[in-house]
């Protein structure tokens, strides 16, 4: 039951934090930004809408948003909201979800060369290219905590263990998978300065280019995803760096969303006070999120 | 140079006095002066009591005019020297002239020309563009083609791109423009004289002044008309703050293609505010019905002054300041920096104008090399970078906000006062020629006007620089992603519709 609501608030939350970034921008620029509901009238508003499809697309098309939400409906799925159970879990379900993120990655990637517009076909390139780096640092950091905790389960990594915390004796060691989660976070979410996902400029957009072509309640499927996925990267880092834990769920809970607001709010003032890369630096970005972290595990190499 | 008649901007001459050369001697002439440094001005055809003529005004550190006949086909004289490349490609286009061995003859604006003869790109013009055009293609297994246009995101005006590229790196870019072709020149020798400066006001909506100030001049000179110094005043001011407000405003969107946000916000406001400075001076903030032939329709009085006055002591601060946020970002420099060079040499050869020009490290400034209203009297204004780049071209914008702040400031502190305008239909003296040049926000704009027998307009001839500059864009991507074209094409800011007249 606790699992069950922690999951559906969770889901309900998920569109209410982007706009914090959204907020975050707008007030360092000196904006107002957008209504705190923004997300949820923009999915109504797509969900009432047709769809328009191009004739040169085929049924793959149609499937991209479809699998690329389900997708990210399991990460959440398998998460520990707040230290809680998650709905489902067994050992090794990092792995199988990992994967999982990267099969609605296929599907979208798959959607977009569908159009045969060249624009998505360079936007699937650099999105397949960028992937593939982050997923060395993805592993990098779950090869560090299979040697600190022996497990590979998200229960296990949190569930009633404070061990995978800046707190804990291990903390030293966490911080540098924290900052190579980061950087993957800000990659596989398109956040600057890996990706811009306020441009207009079709020429230099990598995750965006690829959805020009949805309408309508495709459209719906594919943001609704990506929350779900930004929350996921979100709360996975906000289980390490939380420093609350008190006994009360109620106060566990709500003190973890705090941590996740926290997080949230360092993006957008990452993203206030840099540019983004010029494309070709953004491999070298990424692959420092893996070198930091494979340097940790050099250091378990001695035995913990 | 010995054929050439050196002249001076905004002197009215006779057009027999005007050089008339055999082709060949003109060709070899104009063919000299580039290889020697010299720049192309103008360079267009006419039809002169049924003759098809050409005209052509050069500069280097002075103006020097020619004229011949136009043979039907000629020997292109872009062969020897890139600097007549988009002239003959217009000339071919409004005259059905043939430049025999152009190595690029291709359309410039798609439309009929003017004498009637057999089109040389052979297109229908009954039919929408685009027309029949092969576009330049590179061909291999790896090599992938992206066009972008003529309807782009966001609120610009059309106008076509096409990429060659491997990856992400481009091999050329191709740019097609003329969706906007309006037919500028042709009205302007049409139309009744006072709707004249209206449709000088319009042909490029950013450069409102540069361009009214070029037609007013011409006229000027050839109605001999005075204008006094408080006019020249205003139209001074008037220019440089243009200059300053779309400097301001294509920083900020500079920032904002690199994703920087803050700085993007900051300018967007400020812009505004200089704007509102031009809404002061004319009554609206684009500067339109500012400058008429003969003087300036308002007058600065000392109100407007003081509002000037403090508006100006109140936004040069903030300017620097956000100024400062963009060029000290190392994340900022690093995008801008080493993106989108166009080096020294090609430069020359292609003749860029404007920021543009000297971001490249062509010190060339209509302002100095051929001074008109008070411009003779203010101090010029030093690049210090000059290495091509989108970075040399956004620090060229920044230190011209602060020359054209302090111009501003000095003009502001003379005490001569503009009499008050009356509209009148000045008669233009017959058979003469005009060049008008000015440095508008772009770069150096240009109005030529031939009159004939009668006074009426035989010909007026417009160049926007970004006639000279689009090329530079080109160029600029060679070689480059394409991922960095957006902010390539922000820091040169073409005009489309200047260049489609």
């Amino acid at each position: 039951m606790e699992a069950i609501l922690s999951f559906c608030f969770a889901v309900l939350l998920a569109p209410l934090f982007p706009v914090v970034i959204q907020k975050v921008k707008a007030g360092i620029a000196g904006k107002q930004g957008p209504p705190w509901l923004i997300n949820y009238y923009t999915v109504v508003k797509l969900l009432r809408k047709g769809s328009v499809y191009s004739t040169s697309t085929s049924f793959v098309f149609k499937l991209g948003p479809v699998v690329s939400l389900a997708a990210s409906f399991l990460l959440l799925l398998f998460f520990p909201w707040a230290g809680r159970a998650p709905l489902c879990s067994f050992h090794g379900d990092v792995i199988m979800l990992f994967y999982i993120m990267g099969l609605g990655r296929f599907f979208t990637i798959l959607a977009a060369l569908d159009t045969a517009s060249p624009f998505e076909g360079m936007g699937a390139a650099r999105e397949a290219f960028f992937s593939v780096l982050a997923e060395a640092t993805i592993f990098c950091i779950l090869i560090l905590f299979f040697r600190l905790t022996g497990s590979l389960s998200f229960a296990e990594f949190f569930v009633d263990t404070h061990f995978l915390n800046l707190m804990d004796t291990h903390g030293a060691l966490l911080l540098l998978a924290v900052v190579g989660l980061y950087i993957v976070m800000l990659t596989e979410n398109s956040r600057v300065p890996v990706d811009d996902p306020a441009t207009h400029l079709e020429l230099t957009m990598i995750h965006e280019v690829m959805i020009l072509d949805h309408s309508g309640p495709d459209l719906a499927l594919i943001e609704i995803g990506a929350w779900f996925k930004l929350l996921f990267y979100a709360a996975f880092l906000s289980c390490i760096v939380n420093p609350f834990q008190v006994d009360n769920i109620f106060l566990n809970g709500f003190l973890f969303y705090v941590v996740v607001v926290f997080v949230y709010i360092t993006i957008g003032v990452v993203e206030s006070c840099m540019a983004r890369y010029k494309l070709e630096v953004v491999p070298k970005f990424i692959l420092k999120a893996s070198i930091l972290v494979l340097f940790g595990i050099i250091l378990t190499i001695g035995g913990l | 140079m010995a054929e050439l008649l050196e002249i001076k901007n905004n002197e009215r001459v006779q057009r027999a006095a005007i050089p008339h050369l055999e082709f060949a001697d003109f060709r070899q002439e104009l063919l000299d002066f580039a290889v020697a440094g010299g720049q192309v001005v103008q360079l267009f055809a006419y039809q002169d009591s049924g003759l098809l003529k050409l005209l052509a005004v050069l500069r280097n550190d002075k103006l020097y005019v020619a004229g011949c006949d136009a043979p039907d086909t000629f020997a292109s004289l872009t062969v020897e020297s890139e600097k007549f490349h988009m002239f003959e490609r217009e000339i071919g286009e409004q005259y059905g002239l043939e430049p025999k061995g152009h190595p690029w003859l291709k359309m410039v604006r798609y439309h009929a020309n003017y004498t009637g003869k057999k089109d040389l790109f052979g297109n229908d013009y009954s039919q929408d563009i685009p027309g029949n055009y092969p576009y330049f293609t590179v061909d291999g297994e790896t090599v992938h083609e992206v066009a972008v246009g003529p309807v782009h995101a966001g609120i610009i005006e059309p106008g076509h791109f096409r990429f060659q590229c491997c990856g992400e790196r481009v091999f050329h870019l191709e740019i097609q423009l003329g969706y906007q072709h309006r037919g500028v020149e042709k009205l302007l020798q049409s139309v009744p004289f006072k709707r004249l400066p209206i449709i000088a006001e319009t042909i490029a909506g950013d450069t409102t002044i540069g361009h009214s100030l070029c037609q007013a001049q011409a006229i000027e000179s050839l109605a001999c008309l005075k204008i006094d110094e408080g006019a020249g005043i205003v139209r001074s001011i008037a220019l440089e703050l243009e200059r300053i407000a779309n400097h301001v405003g294509d920083l900020g969107a500079l920032s904002l293609d690199a994703a920087f946000n803050p700085p993007a916000a900051y300018f967007g406001r400020i812009r505004g505010d200089y704007l509102n400075l031009s809404q002061i001076l004319s009554g609206n903030r684009f500067g339109r019905g500012l400058v008429r032939p003969g003087g300036v329709t308002k007058i600065m009085g000392d109100e407007q002054k003081g509002l000037l006055i403090d508006k100006l002591t109140e936004l040069t601060p903030q300017v620097e300041h956000v100024n400062d946020l963009i060029f000290s970002a190392p994340s900022v420099l690093a995008r801008f920096e080493n993106t989108g060079t166009v080096n020294y040499a090609d430069a020359e050869k292609l003749g860029l104008v404007g920021y543009a020009g000297r971001a490249c490290g062509l010190a060339y400034d209509a302002r100095v090399a051929f001074p008109t209203e008070v411009y003779a009297g203010l101090p010029a204004n030093t690049n210090h970078k000059t290495d091509g780049d989108v970075c040399s071209r956004a620090m060229v914008r920044r230190e011209e906000i602060i020359h054209s702040t302090t111009l501003i400031n000095t003009l502001l502190g003379k005490t001569e006062e503009a009499k008050s305008y009356i509209p009148e239909i000045p008669k233009l003296a017959p058979t003469s020629f005009v060049v008008s040049i000015n440095e508008g926000w772009r770069g150096e704009v240009s109005h030529c006007i031939l009159t004939d027998t009668d006074g009426k307009i035989l010909r007026y001839k417009v160049k926007d620089p970004s006639f000279h500059n689009w090329i530079g864009l080109a160029l600029a991507l060679r070689d480059e992603g394409i991922s960095d074209f957006p902010i390539c094409n922000k820091s040169f800011n073409l005009s489309y519709c200047g260049f489609d007249l």
